[in-house]
């Protein structure tokens, strides 16, 4: 063995590039994440509950395009189907909302399981939901690459929205309204600013999940795969078990985006489910910029607000997101958050 | 003195079409040997090359490393019982410093990548092999800097380290002193030299002077199948090679 000291051996550039307080890229995170969090308190105070409802919004899409972030940005993973996720989240926790208010067993073979509202047990049921969906579709799709990955997963997520747009139990192409907010054992999920709470946390540690993940061996080996599949073939490491982990836990996060959005608006559709949506998401991730850890919260402000801000100007407003997208990708190829905050360091 | 058979070929056959590209080719690689593999272009060095890592399979015949069959394995598979590899073409992750690089071929050695909450950047169970394998490159003071920045030189040099950090029990290297400088080809070649006693080497050059200085044994690939094979003085001298390779 060598003798070496841990100073020769430790990376001596990681105390200049990880984020601090003091510095740009730490401050322009710590802005966005505290403005996102005082705004809305700030605003409740005020009594507009309507815009403590927007920044739910906001939080929501945000965490969405976290797990989106995780499939494309890190795991290089170009899906057009995360909707599919998002909207199967939204559905478990209309249903069983549905069938708790009903007082019907959500299914009753091989045993009767009754419906619930609450949150705890939804949470869990749309990230093992939707975790085993993205199992199966990632499970094929990942035999493919490029332009036929970004197809097929779009094609499984047509299936999916076709299927709930014809299934008429749930509503159908109506959907399904949420009578009664899930709740939460403790808490009053009816009140805008607990239930904005409740999706900061979400939010925040979704994207504590992706930091960590990224810095493990297992973020080596994706990061690795994104890069080079070659390489890390090479080094012993067989990429598609690794990117298929990504992928389903990039969906579970996007599910579970999903049943919170559902019981932010009361009702789930097959919107939810739409190929707009998946397309938004892209749009999100890619304005915020791929594979920045911030990206897609700075990505999720800037469309939400552009949508009502422009929106209620013009309805034509996703002509203006379209030239914005085109002078993020023409000239801000890391997006809002490499121009805000700099470059990453591994990129 | 007849030493341990570590990587052995044995009538292997790759056709494409009407393309015989490998044609019953059976060689070995023996402890403490640098075995070179030379042929003019389109001799079918790279389809062999491919179906010994595992990116081609052979139509027939079989790929054993210390015994274990290969044939059936995926290119993981293989590194992962110890077969180290270089690139004709350098194959790395540019955006990543050297050592990521090489850090990833250690993660391999230690079992399964599905660990998902010990950051790697202060792992010394990665950093040290990791660093040892530079050290044995003479790389270190490149250990931090992206792969991007490199020289050509340089970018061989990492390949042969990611390669040494899977503690390889044979090495195929595909024309490690492409592109090197002079200097930087007396240097691998005194390495490869010494690193030949721990691990032998599947050596595949364009270099002759490399190859005559510091192969064991020579097999010469022509058309896809292996014309002649003996000792540097042998080669040079079978009338077969020169006509065939040495353009006489």
């Amino acid at each position: 063995m060598t003798n070496l000291d841990s100073s020769s051996t430790a990376e001596p550039g990681v105390a200049q590039h990880r984020a601090r307080w003091h510095d740009r890229k730490g401050l322009v995170q710590i802005a966005l994440l505290a403005g996102l969090l005082l705004v809305p308190i700030g605003l409740h105070l005020l009594g507009h509950v309507y815009y403590v409802n927007l920044a739910s919004k906001v939080t929501l899409i945000a965490m969405a395009a976290v797990g989106l972030n995780l499939a494309i940005g890190y795991g290089g993973m170009v899906s057009f189907g995360h909707a599919a996720y998002f909207g199967l989240g939204g559905y478990v926790a209309g249903i069983s909302a549905y069938h708790a208010f009903d007082a019907t067993a959500l299914i009753t073979w091989p045993v009767s399981i009754p419906g619930s509202d609450n949150m705890l047990v939804i949470w869990l049921a749309a990230i093992v939901l939707c975790g085993l969906l993205a199992l199966a579709i990632g499970a094929i799709s990942l035999r493919t690459t490029g332009v036929y990955f970004i197809m097929i997963t779009l094609a499984f997520a047509q299936m999916v929205y076709y299927f709930a747009n014809s299934w008429p139990s749930y509503g159908g192409e109506d959907g399904l309204p949420i009578y009664l907010r899930n709740g939460l054992p403790g808490l009053d999920t009816n009140d805008a600013l607990t239930f904005f709470l409740i999706s900061f946390a979400g939010l925040v540690l979704a994207m504590a999940i992706t930091s960590r993940l990224m810095k493990s061996r297992f973020g080596a080996a994706l990061t690795m795969a994104r890069l080079n599949d070659t390489r890390l073939a090479t080094a012993g490491i067989n990429p598609y078990p690794i990117r298929l982990a990504a992928f389903v836990i990039s969906a579970m996060i996007t599910g579970l985006a999903g049943a919170l959005y559902a019981d932010l608006n009361g009702f789930v559709s097959p919107s939810m489910l739409s190929w707009h949506f998946s397309g938004e998401l892209m749009v999100i991730v890619i304005l915020g910029g791929v594979g920045r850890l911030y990206g897609p919260l700075a990505g999720a402000v800037l469309f939400v607000m552009m949508e009502t801000l422009l929106g209620g100007l013009t309805e034509y407003w996703q002509l203006f997101l379209g030239l914005l997208l085109l002078v993020v990708v023409l000239f801000a190829k890391h997006g809002v958050m490499g121009w805000l905050a700099g470059r990453e360091h591994d990129e | 003195m007849m030493s341990e058979i570590l990587l052995s070929l044995d009538n292997l056959n790759k056709s494409f079409g009407a393309l015989r590209a490998t044609q019953d080719v059976s060689l070995d690689l023996r402890a403490g040997e640098i075995h070179a593999l030379i042929g003019p272009n389109g001799a079918g060095k790279s389809t062999l090359i491919g179906q010994i890592a595992g990116n081609l399979r052979p139509d027939t015949g079989s790929i054993q490393l210390v015994g274990q069959e290969l044939t059936s394995m995926s290119v993981a598979q293989r590194a992962r019982l110890g077969l180290g590899r270089s690139f004709q073409v350098s194959s790395l992750a540019e955006p990543l410093s050297v050592m990521r690089n090489v850090m990833v071929a250690v993660q391999a050695l230690q079992g399964h990548s599905f660990r998902f909450w010990k950051p790697v950047n202060h792992d010394r169970s990665l950093l040290e092999p990791a660093y040892e394998a530079l050290e044995r490159m003479q790389l270190t003071h490149r250990a931090w800097t992206p792969v991007s920045e490199l020289s050509h030189g340089e970018r061989r040099q990492v390949e042969v380290a990611c390669a040494l950090a899977l503690k390889p029990r044979a090495l195929l290297l595909d024309e490690p002193m492409a592109g090197l400088g002079p200097e930087g080809s007396a240097h691998l070649t005194e390495l490869l030299e010494t690193l030949k006693l721990e691990v032998p080497i599947l050596l595949i050059e364009h270099d002759m002077e490399a190859v005559f200085r510091l192969a064991d044994r020579i097999s010469v690939l022509v058309a896809g199948a292996v014309i002649a094979h003996g000792d540097s003085a042998t080669i040079r001298q079978d009338p077969r090679v020169r006509e065939a390779y040495l353009g006489d």
